[in-house]
């Protein structure tokens, strides 16, 4: 059994960061506490060189230049958090959620797709650092060793079978987490470190401290085996980014959401799956109201508005830079109506797609550029101009729907017919197309002898030389949306026009609105 | 210093890298694939629509040319190719497309607001490929409009097209690609056929009075796919370069089924 243990030191910073990397180098403290008294929890390499200690108020490091304060984000955390376990999953299977800024996995038979330990922890890390995290990484034959070895040194370690206690020999007592009256005795003690500890006698320390003592001891020698507490793994993948400044723009704000993107999709793709949908939640700046308090002018702030945009792909896909380009038309089509101080991007992931083309299948748009292309055109026609048309099972005239158009639909083409089978040759002779005129064009229509003898609309007027109605139609008289209508067939023929410019034209009189129309004209 | 040949060779090719793959390659003018329309009369006559060219079809007002883009859409979605259809007037008739044949959810139907939207959802979904088939519907706009669009974006269109395997037609009332169409087709219509004479008077209320269908002709008016030299057929002199075809109406099927199911609306009737 071998087990990798990987820490993430600094945690509060590094979940602060990693969405936004300028901050990495600039003095970045991060507050918490009840809200008038902030106190400063965590401070990074540049704000402690530049005096900064944890502890000091908000007041205090304020007073420090050009440093960047921040309250602490426990979205961002779990965020962080969720993709150090993702980070595992992607090596393992069976992983344990030791602590938020630790894991544990079982690395056994690991070493036959990594190859050494060494190249386990190389990978682990460089993984790791695609989804922004600098992480410490030890393997050890128990899981306590190399949680403690992880959490001591920088490097990656190797802590070899029947080394661990040698190994452990310097590190602090405390890297044990020992409770604050078995800290205090160890301190009265003089033992301060594992190898200290390991040389007490087992039976004395259990009778002068209990169990707890003896379970610290077995730790401290390098025999701290037990069985993982295996995490189950989660289809929830979120990213959240808090500005100091709302954006407003597309420009900058689609910066933002290529860093959120990409680490959502480096995340999903880390566990061998891919974004069915994005869904989108921008928090809008709150605005500020002017009201009225006995005639004074009150300046009225406003609860934050939120914005929502879903966005969902016929194929699920990996491809983070077709998604920006997707969500970029989407907000272009539909702006927030104010600056956005906070985004939260979720991603609802399926299977990825497994199809292997046919070779003597037509060839069709490939999905991801089509869909982009679907968004381009819908961004220039309307969004529900663009798709493909499902007839409804209605008699009502023109009774359609648009759905989303996607070459799934796009099967092998009529199947030949089986040897002996007998099939009537079908017609050749192709049917007329009719032309809609939507909206339908209102029209007036003088009668004789109970039908139509002059049509004319929209500038044109034509004699009807042949009717054909009226065809009575009608249908849902128990909804609002009812419909009733008496349906012609004219030939029309226009005076002084060409004689190819007559045609056949449908015009029907709306019983509901005691109207007539032109429906539209065979071509 | 003088430059060699090879030398010169490989100094074009590096300055036109990734804009022309092979710039000394021989291309062979080959003879491109061609699809039927799914009208007998016009395949005999065309030999049917070429893949990565530009077709246009004109003519005015009922010549027939919605009914046979109806056709070639038909013809192609039931062989499970993608089609595209930007439609200028969102004028296109889903259920009358159905009931001809064509595969619904294997048609992309852009319904652009004007003649600029179509343009450009058209170019965006010629340069984003993989159709085999896109048809712009310029329909009745206007050809003083349709005028306006320059030569140079037909063009580009056709550019777009080259090498692949996508049909392109546009429907218009005029011609407008000129030289950029490698086949040009004029429709015209020449009877409406009514299964009651139309001598008679039209009988007050029965049943019997339908369009029956239409016959139409289309005329190769340029086509550069059968021969080197384009072909101009001459009107005056001859008209082997003219299709007669009929079309049924679609509608006298609708009226003649029985009226049951659906949405419980009542069906075809007469007036009381």
């Amino acid at each position: 059994m071998a087990f990798c243990a990987i820490f993430l030191p600094d945690f509060l910073l590094q979940a602060a960061t990693r969405t936004e990397p300028a901050l990495q180098n600039q003095p970045l403290v991060l507050l918490d506490g009840p809200a008038p008294v902030f106190r400063v929890i965590a401070v990074n390499g540049p704000a402690r060189q530049a005096g900064i200690t944890p502890g000091l108020s908000k007041a205090a490091a304020a007073e420090f230049k050009g440093v960047q304060i921040q309250l602490r984000n426990r979205e961002k955390e779990a965020a962080a958090h969720a993709a150090l376990l993702d980070a595992a999953w992607s090596m393992s299977p069976r992983v344990e959620n030791t602590a938020i800024d630790l894991v544990t996995m079982d690395i056994a038979g690991l070493d036959t797709l990594f190859g050494s330990f060494e190249g386990i922890c190389r990978q682990v890390q460089s993984r790791c650092q695609a989804m922004g995290l600098h992480v410490q990484v030890a393997v050890s034959e128990n899981p306590e060793t190399a949680r403690l070895a992880a959490c001591a040194s920088c490097g990656p370690t190797i802590v070899r079978a029947g080394e661990e206690a040698q190994s452990l020999r310097p590190l602090p007592v405390d890297l044990l987490a020992p409770s604050e009256e078995l800290a205090e005795v160890l301190r009265n003690w003089g033992v301060t470190n594992c190898g200290a500890l390991a040389a007490l006698p087992v039976l004395s320390l259990s009778e002068c401290v209990g169990q707890e003592g003896v379970r610290l001891h077995a730790i401290a020698s390098g025999k701290g085996n037990r069985a993982l507490l295996l995490a189950e793994p989660t289809d929830t993948f979120e990213e959240f980014l808090e500005l100091d400044d709302a954006v407003e723009e597309l420009e900058p704000l689609s910066f933002l959401l290529g860093r959120l993107l990409d680490q959502l999709c480096t995340r999903v793709a880390a566990r061998a799956l891919s974004v069915r949908t994005i869904l989108l939640k921008c928090e809008l700046q709150p605005a500020f109201e002017e009201a009225f308090d006995n005639a004074q002018i009150v300046r009225v702030k406003q609860r934050a508005a939120t914005v929502q945009h879903s966005l969902s792909l016929p194929r699920p896909t990996q491809d983070a830079k077709l998604l920006l380009k997707l969500l970029r038309l989407r907000l272009q089509d539909k702006p927030p109506n104010a600056p956005i101080q906070k985004m939260c991007m979720r991603a609802v992931t399926d299977r990825p797609r497994a199809v292997q083309g046919g070779l003597f299948l037509p060839a069709a748009p490939d999905p991801d550029k089509l869909e982009l292309t679907l968004a381009r055109i819908a961004s220039v026609a309307g969004e529900n101009n663009v798709g493909s048309a499902e007839v409804l099972d209605s008699h009502r005239p023109d009774a359609f729907r648009m759905q989303k158009f996607c070459t799934d639909a796009a099967g092998s083409p009529k199947q030949a017919p089986a040897p002996g089978e007998t099939v009537q040759p079908e017609s050749r002779r192709a049917k007329s197309a009719f032309r809609y005129f939507r909206p339908p064009l209102p029209a007036f229509v003088a009668s004789g002898q109970g039908r139509p003898v002059k049509v004319s609309w929209k500038g044109n007027s034509g004699k009807v030389v042949h009717a054909s109605g009226p065809w009575r139609l009608s249908g849902q008289w128990w909804e609002e949306n009812a419909w009733q209508e008496d349906a012609w067939e004219v030939e029309l023929s226009f005076a002084g026009k060409h004689a190819a410019s007559s045609g056949v034209y449908c015009i029907v009189f709306d019983a509901r609105q005691k109207r007539w129309f032109v429906r539209g004209s065979y071509d | 210093m003088p430059w060699s040949a090879s030398s010169l060779r490989l100094h074009v090719e590096s300055a036109l890298a990734g804009r022309v793959a092979s710039p000394f390659r021989f291309r062979e003018d080959t003879a491109p694939v061609v699809v039927p329309t799914g009208i007998d009369a016009l395949d005999e006559l065309t030999g049917g629509l070429p893949r990565g060219c530009l077709t246009e079809i004109y003519g005015p007002p009922g010549s027939g040319k919605s009914s046979i883009l109806q056709s070639v859409l038909a013809v192609h979605t039931q062989a499970a190719e993608a089609c595209a259809l930007v439609d200028a007037q969102d004028c296109f008739d889903p259920v009358g497309a159905q009931n001809a044949g064509v595969v619904l959810s294997r048609l992309l139907w852009a319904r652009c607001p004007g003649i600029d939207p179509a343009l450009r959802s058209l170019d965006l979904l010629l340069h984003g490929g993989g159709f085999g088939l896109v048809a712009l519907e310029l329909g009745d706009i206007p050809p003083k409009l349709v005028r306006q669009v320059q030569l140079n974006v037909w063009f580009r269109m056709r550019r777009a097209v080259e090498d692949t395997p996508t049909v392109f037609v546009v429907l218009a009332r005029e011609s407008n690609a000129k030289s950029c169409a490698s086949l040009v087709l004029r429709t015209e219509r020449e009877t409406i056929k009514w299964s009651v004479p139309k001598t008679s008077k039209p009988a007050e209320h029965t049943p019997g009075c339908l369009v029956d269908g239409s016959a139409h002709s289309a005329e190769m008016v340029r086509s550069f796919l059968r021969r080197k030299a384009p072909l101009f057929i001459d009107r005056a002199k001859s008209c082997a370069g003219t299709a007669h075809f009929q079309l049924t109406s679609g509608r006298k099927a609708e009226r003649e089924e029985p009226v049951a199911g659906k949405d419980a609306g009542t069906g075809p009737g007469f007036m009381a």
